[in-house]
């Protein structure tokens, strides 16, 4: 532990040297992978390959706006305006290799697992081809049955077994299976502070400010096989139980008045108008989806347990277990209102959305709006749109409150 | 005796009239229908089961039942196939096999479920790994899982017998129609982009066997008739597909003809034949396993701009049109790619962004008209 640093600083210091460290790796010969946000990094982590993810840098480089300037670049090349942002920002990346938002090394080789979306897998194809790079794709079947069933754990399994292969062949090197086991203890470990950590905002008032999950989530994406990041959200955790032990809220400046849950991504570019503007109406975003998404538990050694667990991420299960799971959030946090953000990035999360907030709303009763945005294109976002959304789930929390509240 | 162009008329007049002309081979061939969704979904099961498979590409339809579901900013095939289901246009369908090859289709699935029970949705899940063991295994055990749940929907049943000989039937009409469309180039007046077009399409509404009897006998004639001498500029297209009809009437208004075409509603069905190793799982997976420059199947090595311009060369192409259905995402990755590719390669490219329900395609006229005109 780094004497009586704050977790909030620590995560700034462990962001800052992911970077520094990547770029030095790469310049000493050493081989970086990228990868998508919720892959095995486990098997690229015992094999001592340096790992970035392409969706942290482009949410930095849109929280710090930087991303038009990478988005018209992409879409000058022939990429249309109406693909995912993340992928148009890292495939300008790719060309550029400069930005004032944050510098990452090019990978030597693409680890992509379709298990959040089928688009990760023609964006990584992309760079693969164009960086003349291999690729390894965990391809993760859509569930469309409630269950993960043992077909598509058989396949994923066959298919970490067919990486680790690759990866030696890639490397020149054999697999430590010793550190294997170590690094998946490490990363279960993870993964278990930060969904623990993220469930005390269970409490009343919740001594969480949601947007931190935002913040929080670039740590958890690429430090969850490390032991830093182990210590960081262990840290985290036990200031939110100190926080919850005192009874505080989230804000020394303002009391808890609604409690939400924010579903999608959130809109990087304006990060900062979105949370001040919930919170000027004493909106609390309690929740999201993040909580479970890198909650990736198996028992050591159990490459079944392991493959399901990837599979199980909410975004790779059927509609049917999405408005359970939400339904299940809704109760467990004593929400008042759910925020959805139609993300145009992002068509999985959105083409299901309608269907979602019918099914959540007719179960609980619980407010929720709809708003317009995206994740790091800022064009999509109107700030006065979601506004006026914000306000109208305010006025249909305090109707629904006045008639008695949550469950009524 | 009907003479072969009838025959192309009944085939044009069954992509135009796709209703009837599935209600009319349901009441020939005494079998149910089957929607297949676009793209890849396995007709050799569906018509082993004693089935009739029905392409479902969307259509002109319009109208706002769908967004109920889907936001605008969804591909106009899905919307208007979402639509159709809302308003039961696909009441004679017994079933709906739905591959999910994008994101969109993974929520048009889900919402199905709700949007139209009553269609007997079954969702099939194509491994991209597909040409490593696991990913042949897993899409055997899909296949068989489909069949299943067929069966389970329909109460019809695919045997090992019926599949063997339902794949040799499929493998049969991909030879004929291989042949067929190779024939073409040489008959660019008869066979304009329309016509190639609604004959490629037919397929969807009618019986597999009758079908490849049709092509084959108009391909038999066509052997006797002597290459028309009027020249044209030779385009191949690229793309999911390339609707509404009016483009094609612009491609040849102004002088071009299709030679060959890189769709998934076209030549994609059939462009790759398995070697006959194996049983008749094993023929469809290594089908799959061998279909390269598709976007909708993991390439690593991205061979679909390779293979434009050995089809290019090889067709004696003078361009390439990329038609870009509008929201596809598979295809708005490929582009930029092939784009570099196609210039290093010095073959001229338009790109065409189309929906299926445009009101208008006079921009479109207008740049296919400068294309043509730097064809030379």
């Amino acid at each position: 532990m780094e004497g009586q640093k704050t977790s909030k600083q620590w995560l700034g210091e462990l962001l800052n040297r992911h970077y520094a460290d990547a770029m030095r790796v790469k310049a000493e010969g050493g081989l970086v992978a990228w990868s998508t946000s919720i892959a095995p990094q486990e098997l690229l982590e015992t094999m001592g390959i340096y790992t970035v993810y392409p969706e942290n840098h482009a949410a930095a480089v849109g929280a710090r706006k930087c991303a038009p300037d990478l988005i018209g670049f992409a879409e000058g090349k022939g990429y249309s305006a109406d693909i995912c942002s993340y992928a148009r920002v890292n495939l300008a990346y790719m060309e550029r290799q400069s930005c004032e938002a944050e510098n990452m090394p090019l990978p030597d080789l693409i680890f992509c697992c379709n298990n959040i979306c089928s688009t990760v897998v023609k964006w990584y194809e992309n760079i693969s081809r164009e960086l003349h790079i291999p690729m390894i794709l965990f391809d993760l079947p859509f569930n469309h049955s409630r269950e993960i069933s043992a077909q598509n754990v058989k396949y994923i399994k066959g298919q970490i077994l067919e990486a680790i292969v690759r990866l030696e062949e890639i490397t020149g090197r054999a697999f430590d299976y010793d550190r294997f086991r170590e690094v998946m203890r490490i990363s279960t470990e993870t993964a278990d502070w930060w969904k623990k950590a993220s469930l005390l905002a269970r409490a009343k008032p919740s001594p969480l400010n949601g947007f931190d999950l935002f913040n929080y989530m670039a740590t958890i994406v690429c430090m969850r096989g490390t032991r830093e990041g182990n210590e960081l959200f262990k840290l985290w955790h036990d200031e939110l139980l100190e926080r919850k032990e005192k009874g505080l809220g989230p804000w020394k400046d303002g009391e808890e008045k609604y409690r939400v849950m924010w579903d999608g991504i959130a809109c990087w570019p304006y990060l900062s108008d979105t949370y001040k503007i919930l919170k000027k109406n004493g909106v609390n975003m309690v929740t999201s989806t993040y909580p479970d998404s890198w909650y990736i538990m198996y028992e050591e050694d159990d490459l079944d347990g392991m493959a399901r667990a990837y599979s199980s991420i909410y975004v790779n299960r059927n509609l049917e277990f999405g408005v359970d799971n939400i339904i299940g959030i809704v109760r467990d946090f004593q929400l008042d209102g759910i925020i959805f953000h139609s993300n145009r990035s992002c068509k999985f999360m959105d083409f299901r959305q309608f269907e979602v907030q019918r099914r959540v709303e007719a179960a609980t009763g619980v407010a929720s709006v709809i708003f317009d945005g995206d994740q790091t294109d800022p064009r999509a976002f109107s700030p006065a749109q979601y506004e006026t959304r914000i306000q109208a789930l305010v006025e249909m929390m305090e109707n629904r409150k006045a008639k008695g509240g949550a469950e009524a | 005796m009907n003479t072969w162009m009838d025959i192309v008329r009944e085939l044009e007049d069954a992509a135009a009239h796709p209703r009837q002309a599935v209600l009319r081979a349901m009441r020939e061939t005494g079998r149910n229908a089957v929607g297949c969704f676009p793209i890849y979904a396995p007709e050799e099961i569906v018509y082993a089961a004693g089935l009739l498979p029905v392409g479902m590409w969307g259509g002109p339809t319009r109208g706002r039942m769908a967004d109920k579901y889907l936001q605008t900013f969804c591909c106009s095939v899905m919307r208007a196939n979402t639509e159709q289901a809302l308003r039961d246009d696909y009441n004679m369908l017994s079933a709906v096999i739905l591959t999910t090859f994008c994101d969109t289709l993974k929520c048009v699935s889900e919402n199905w479920k709700s949007a139209a029970p009553q269609l007997g949705l079954i969702p099939m899940v194509y491994p991209q790994n597909r040409k490593s063991a696991s990913g042949k295994q897993f899409l055997r055990e899909e296949l068989m899982r489909v069949s299943d749940e067929l069966e389970r929907v329909t109460g019809c049943r695919a045997t090992s017998e019926s599949l063997e000989e339902s794949v040799d039937v499929y493998d049969d009409w991909r030879a004929a129609m291989q042949e067929f469309t190779a024939l073409l180039p040489n008959h660019p007046r008869v066979f304009d982009a329309k016509r190639r077009h609604l004959i490629l399409k037919s397929v969807f509404f009618m019986d597999k066997k009758t079908h490849a009897e049709r092509i084959k006998y108009v391909s038999a004639q066509l052997r006797r008739l002597s290459a028309e001498s009027e020249p044209r500029k030779r385009v191949i297209l690229s793309g999911l597909l390339c609707e509404p009809v009016e483009i094609l009437d612009i491609i040849t208004e102004n002088g071009m003809q299709v030679v060959a075409d890189d769709l998934a509603q076209e030549s994609r069905q059939f462009r790759t034949v398995a070697p006959r190793a194996g049983d008749a799982l094993n023929r469809m997976v290594t089908r799959i396993a061998l279909q390269d420059g598709c976007t909708f199947l993991y390439d690593e090595s991205k061979s679909r701009g390779a293979m434009l311009v050995d089809m290019v060369r090889r067709e004696k192409a003078d361009g390439v049109i990329f038609c870009q259905l509008k929201f596809c995402d598979p295809d708005e990755f490929d582009y930029p790619i092939l784009k570099e590719e196609l210039a290093a390669a010095r073959i001229p490219l338009l790109h065409i962004e189309i929906e299926q329900q445009m009101d208008s395609p006079e921009q479109i006229r207008t740049r296919v008209q400068s294309f043509a005109e730097m064809l030379g």
